[in-house]
C-alpha cells in the first residue's frame, strides 16, 4: 500500500457514488427501533422503483438524535426523516419522485444540529462503518501516511503537545505529555491500549464512535504507536457492546487486508497490530492499572502508582493508555494541523467534547460542542429543555464519579476547570438531566449503591466506606436518620475521598457531596429529631473541610 | 501433572477430564484455547467462550480451564467471580435484562423491576422456580437515548414501561 493506492481507492469510491444518497442509521439505539427493517424496505423500494443507478441506501453510524430514531437522511436534498418505520420507509423513495412522504420530517437546521461542531463525530452518520473504502473516501488514513513519511516520532509528539489535546476519559491529563513520557521510557516492547470500557452509566459516546467510525480510532492508535514506538495495541471493549465489538473486528480485518495495519505499513519499517480484548462487566476496569491487569487475564484490581503505566504498564512494559474519544481526535489533528485544533475551545481546554445527553430532556442523543460552551446552551437550546413542561432541576455529569450541577449554575462553561470548581468533573461525557420530579437523595443513594457494588475490594476505605455511606443514605431516604448521621456521612465522604487507592474510591463520594452542597434542604427535610441533641455523645460536628 | 498435586485433587481432575471427553462443547472450547496458544492472559476470552457454549460456568468447566491453561483453580474462580458478566448458576429459559443506568433509572427503570418482582416473585438476579424466567439488571447498555431500555433475550427494546415488560413476559409464558 502506497499513497497512490490510497488515492486510487478514494477516487474509485467517489466515482461510484450515486446522485442521491439515503443514509439510514444503523447504530445500537436505532437498531433497537427496527432500523434494520427500515433499511431493508428502503432497499426494496429502490429496487422496485428501478432507481438502483441513481439512489444509494447506505447504512451509517449514529446520526446523533437518538430519541427520534430510526433516522433517515437524504442527500443532497438535506431532508431528515425521523421515527421512520418499515411501513413508512417506501414513501421516502416515492417522495424522491415527487410523491409525498408519510414519514415524519425532522429539521436538520434545528439548534440541536446547528450548534454542533464535529471533529470526533465528523464521519459519524456519514461513512459506512463496515466498509473501509467509505472512510478512505473522506481522506481516511492520509494522516497516518503523512505521519509515517514526513514526520519523526519526535515531531509527532511535539505536534500533540502543541495542539493541547487533553485526555477525554475524564481526568483531562494532557495527551502530548503522556505520549512524550511513553516515548522517552526505555524498553524494546511497548504497548498502546485504547480504553473502550465505557463504564459510566449514562454515557454512550464511545460506543457510538466505535459503532459509527471505528477506523478513526484505529488510525489514531496507529499514529500514537508510531509516536511512542509501540508495535502492539489492544482495544479493551465492554462485553455489553456487541455491535461495537463486531464492527471493530470487521474494521481491523479490513485494515489488515489493505496493509494499513500489520507489518510494514505504507512501505515503511513501522509495524503495528491491534487485538480486541473484551471486558466482562467491571466498572473498576476503566481505571488504567485495573484495565491492564484485566488485559493480562487477571482480576481487574488497581495497583498503587507510581510506577505509572507510561514506565511500567502492561506485562511490565511502557504502555500508552488513552480513551476512545482521545484517539478519535488524533487523525483530524494531523490532517488539519495542531494550530487548527488549538484554536478551538478555551485557553486550557482545547478542541471539542462529545456529550451523551439523556434523562428528562426533550432531545436525547449525542452532541459535540467546542469546550467552553455554556451548559445552558447544551441543555436548553440544543436539548430543548425538560419535556412535558417540567423544570430542569440539575444536570449530572461524570457518572458515579461526578456531581450534580444545579439549575442556577447552568451558565457555567463546560471545561475541565469550571466543572471541577462546582464539585463535579467533566468525566467521559455522560450528561443526565433531572427535572423537579427527581429526588436528589435517591440519586445520591443510587450512585453510592453503584460504587458499593463495583468496588473491587482491594482497599478498605472504598470497600467498607461505600457500604457505610450507602447504609446512612438508605437510612436518610427511609426517614430514619438524625442530624448526627448526616454529620457522620460527611465525615466518611471526606475520609473515603482522601484515603482510597484508585479513582473509583476517591470519587465515590462526589455525587453525595455535590448533592449535599446544593440540595442540603432535601436531606434535612428527611431527618428525624435527635432525642439526645445534635452533638451529644461525642459525635463529630460537621467539619469545615466536609462542607467544601 | 507435577508431584505437588495431592491425590484427591488428581482424582478430581480425572473426573473432570472424563466428563469433558463425553461432551463435544469441551472440544470446541479446547480448540478455542489452542487459538490463543493456551496463553494464561487469554483467560477472560476463554471464559467468555465457555459461557457462550454452556450458558453458565459450572465447577467442572472452571477446573477444565484451569487444568488446560496450567493456572491454579483459585485464580480461575477468582476471575470468574470478580466480573459481573460471568454467571455461575444456570439461567432461565428466557432472560429479561433491565438497564439500570442513570438515564434509565431517572426515567423509571426501578418501577419496571418492582412490577416484575411483584408479579413473578423474583428479585433482580434470580430465576423463577419453574426455570422459565431470569430477571437481571445491567449497569448501562449504552442505549440512554431511548431510556428506559430492557433487553428481552438479547433484543433491546426502547422506552419500556412496567406494563410493556409484563406483557412481553406473558407472551413467553404462553408459548
Amino acid at each position: 500500500m502506497i499513497l497512490n493506492d490510497l488515492t486510487f481507492i478514494k477516487d474509485k469510491e467517489l466515482a461510484a457514488r450515486k446522485k442521491i444518497v439515503l443514509r439510514c442509521c444503523m447504530a445500537a439505539g436505532c437498531m433497537s427501533t427496527d432500523s434494520k427493517g427500515v433499511k431493508e424496505q428502503l432497499d426494496k423500494a429502490v429496487a422496485d422503483a428501478g432507481l438502483q443507478n441513481e439512489v444509494e441506501v447506505r447504512g451509517v453510524g449514529c446520526m446523533k438524535l437518538c430519541c427520534d430514531g430510526p433516522l433517515v437522511a437524504v442527500d443532497p436534498q438535506d431532508a431528515l426523516y425521523v421515527k421512520v418505520t418499515a411501513e413508512t420507509a417506501p414513501s421516502i423513495i416515492a417522495a424522491l419522485k415527487g410523491g409525498k412522504a408519510t414519514a415524519d420530517q425532522g429539521d436538520p437546521k434545528s439548534a440541536f444540529f446547528a450548534k454542533q461542531f464535529s471533529i470526533v463525530l465528523a464521519n459519524s452518520g456519514i461513512v459506512d462503518p463496515e466498509r473501509i473504502e467509505s472512510y478512505i473516501a473522506l481522506d481516511g488514513y492520509q494522516a497516518l501516511h503523512e505521519v509515517l513519511h514526513e514526520m519523526t516520532p519526535k515531531d509527532v509528539v511535539e505536534a500533540m503537545v502543541k495542539c493541547g489535546l487533553r485526555g477525554r476519559g475524564g481526568a483531562g491529563f494532557p495527551t502530548g505529555l503522556k505520549w512524550g513520557t511513553v516515548a522517552k521510557s526505555p524498553g524494546a516492547k511497548k504497548y498502546v491500549i485504547c480504553n473502550a470500557d465505557e463504564g459510566d452509566p449514562g454515557a454512550f459516546m464511545d460506543r457510538s464512535v466505535l459503532e459509527s467510525d471505528p477506523h478513526s480510532v484505529l488510525e489514531g492508535m496507529a499514529i500514537a504507536a508510531y509516536a511512542v514506538g509501540a508495535d502492539q495495541g489492544f482495544i479493551y471493549v465492554r462485553a455489553e457492546y456487541p455491535l461495537a465489538i463486531a464492527r471493530l473486528q470487521i474494521a481491523i480485518k479490513q485494515a489488515k487486508q489493505l496493509g494499513l495495519l500489520g507489518a510494514g505499513i505504507f512501505e515503511s519499517p513501522f509495524n503495528f497490530n491491534i487485538d480486541i480484548r473484551i471486558g466482562a462487566g467491571a466498572f473498576v476496569c476503566g481505571e488504567e492499572t485495573a484495565l491492564m491487569s484485566s488485559v493480562e487475564g487477571k482480576r481487574g484490581t488497581p495497583r498503587p502508582r507510581p510506577p505509572f503505566p507510561a514506565e511500567s504498564g502492561l506485562f511490565g512494559c511502557p504502555t500508552l493508555l488513552n480513551n476512545v474519544e482521545t484517539f478519535a481526535n488524533v487523525p483530524a489533528i494531523y490532517r488539519k494541523g495542531a494550530d487548527w485544533f488549538a484554536a478551538i475551545g478555551t485557553e486550557k481546554s482545547k478542541g471539542t467534547k462529545v456529550f451523551a445527553l439523556a434523562g428528562k430532556i426533550k432531545n436525547t442523543g449525542l452532541i459535540e460542542v467546542p469546550m467552553g460552551t455554556p451548559l445552558r446552551t447544551i441543555v436548553e437550546e440544543m436539548g430543548g429543555g425538560a419535556p412535558d413542561g417540567g423544570r430542569i432541576k440539575a444536570v449530572q455529569t461524570g457518572g458515579p464519579s461526578g456531581g450534580c450541577i444545579p439549575s442556577q449554575h447552568l451558565d457555567t462553561p463546560v471545561d475541565y476547570e469550571s466543572l471541577g470548581k462546582l464539585g463535579s468533573i467533566m468525566g467521559s461525557g455522560g450528561m443526565i438531566v433531572m427535572d423537579d420530579s427527581t429526588n436528589m437523595v435517591e440519586i445520591a443513594r443510587f450512585f453510592m449503591e453503584f460504587c458499593m457494588d463495583e468496588s473491587c475490594g482491594k482497599c478498605i476505605p472504598c470497600r467498607a466506606g461505600t457500604v457505610q455511606m450507602h447504609h446512612i443514605l438508605d437510612k436518610i431516604a427511609n426517614r430514619q436518620a438524625t442530624a448526627r448521621d448526616l454529620a457522620k456521612l460527611e465525615e466518611l465522604c471526606d475520609m473515603v475521598r482522601n484515603t482510597s487507592l484508585c479513582g473509583l474510591g476517591q470519587t465515590a463520594p462526589n455525587p453525595t457531596m455535590s448533592t449535599l452542597r446544593f440540595f442540603r434542604n432535601e436531606y434535612e427535610a428527611l431527618l428525624q429529631p435527635d432525642p439526645f441533641g445534635p452533638h451529644a455523645n461525642g459525635a463529630a460536628k460537621p467539619t469545615e473541610t466536609a462542607k467544601k | 501433572m507435577n508431584a505437588s498435586v495431592s491425590r484427591p485433587q488428581k482424582k478430581r481432575i480425572q473426573a473432570v477430564l472424563n466428563h469433558a471427553s463425553g461432551d463435544k462443547r469441551f472440544k470446541i472450547l479446547e480448540v478455542h484455547m489452542k487459538k490463543h496458544q493456551f496463553r494464561q492472559d487469554a483467560l477472560i476470552e476463554i471464559l467468555h467462550k465457555a459461557q457462550e457454549l454452556f450458558g453458565y460456568l459450572e465447577d467442572d468447566l472452571l477446573l477444565f480451564v484451569s487444568f488446560k491453561l496450567k493456572l491454579p483453580p483459585s485464580r480461575v474462580y477468582g476471575v470468574a467471580t470478580f466480573y459481573h458478566f460471568f454467571q455461575l448458576k444456570p439461567q432461565g429459559e428466557h432472560t429479561c435484562v433491565v438497564c439500570m443506568g442513570t438515564a434509565c433509572y431517572v426515567k423509571g427503570a426501578d418501577k419496571i423491576i418492582d412490577a416484575i418482582t411483584q408479579k413473578h416473585k423474583i428479585r433482580a438476579g434470580e430465576t423463577t422456580a419453574d426455570n422459565k424466567l431470569s430477571l437481571l439488571t445491567a449497569r448501562c447498555i449504552g442505549a440512554c437515548g431511548i431510556a428506559p431500555a430492557v433487553v428481552y433475550d438479547g433484543t433491546v427494546t426502547p422506552r419500556a414501561t412496567p406494563e410493556s415488560a409484563l406483557e412481553q413476559i406473558n407472551k413467553w409464558g404462553q408459548k
